[in-house]
């Protein structure tokens, strides 16, 4: 305890040490998908950039999104969006301090992942 | 200082005070994003893969236009922060305060320049 400087305090262990459950893995996903968002958002910035500057600029942005691997990646982002948006309602509901316990943590958990699925599903469809 | 003990060196620091101000940042994005997600996607969906046209005139319109900007600047905010949790659970030291510096940078510059574009088409 002598050396106070905060940089060099040890991590504490995690990933390596716990037996995946479900509240884990719903947890897990919640960061993947919210840092993952950053590519997608990265290449909405690009699109608009390209879009405010000529029609030929948006043409290559355009058809690099809407590409088959940009349609992959757009797709996915999507799911990732609306799964992050449920998870983060999740922990909304949990920082007043409902739906603590493992049983109704759980359930809220599958509905994150069945409805962020239904969520996506409906949106393709939609737009 | 190596001669005083750690309870006699921490008497009347008192707490960080400051420790809750990056959840409640979180959890206020959270709450606004709630609401321009669904709007931004209904919005922004239907114009991918558009014609250049299409868009253009589209996002002349204030409401999506609007939507969009401030999608853009709030998520971009938000993922500022979120990212820097990210980054402290996983890292420490210099490659902590740069990884955190850079996420910064990226966050700004892309709500920066997603607003310029924005600005430019509408105006």
């Amino acid at each position: 305890m002598a050396d106070v400087n905060p940089d060099d305090r040890p991590l504490s262990p995690h990933l390596t040490i716990y037996r995946p459950q479900m509240t884990s893995i719903s947890s897990i996903f919640t960061r993947i998908t919210g840092n993952a968002l950053l590519i997608a958002g990265l290449l909405i910035v690009w699109w608009f950039l390209a879009a405010s500057t000529s029609p030929e600029y948006f043409d290559l942005a355009n058809s690099v999104i809407t590409s088959w691997f940009g349609d992959l990646v757009m797709v996915l982002s999507l799911w990732a969006l609306w799964y992050h948006t449920l998870a983060g309602v999740r922990h909304l509901i949990w920082d007043t301090g409902r739906g603590l316990d493992v049983d109704t943590a759980e359930k809220m958990g599958w509905a994150a992942f069945g409805g962020s699925a239904v969520l996506t599903i409906i949106t393709v469809l939609v737009i | 200082m190596a001669y005083v003990t750690d309870r006699k060196r921490a008497t009347g620091l008192g707490s960080a005070k400051s420790g809750t101000e990056h959840f409640w940042g979180m959890t206020k994005s959270s709450v606004a994003l709630l609401f321009l997600v669904p709007l931004f996607v209904f919005t922004f969906g239907p114009m991918l893969g558009a014609p250049y046209e299409e868009v253009y005139a589209y996002y002349t319109r204030p409401f999506p236009a609007i939507v969009a900007a401030l999608t853009l600047v709030v998520g971009f905010m938000h993922f500022k922060n979120g990212v820097q949790v990210l980054i402290e659970d996983y890292t420490d030291g210099l490659t902590r305060k740069a990884l955190v510096i850079a996420m910064i940078c990226v966050s700004y510059a892309a709500a920066a320049t997603g607003l310029f574009a924005i600005a430019r088409i509408a105006l």
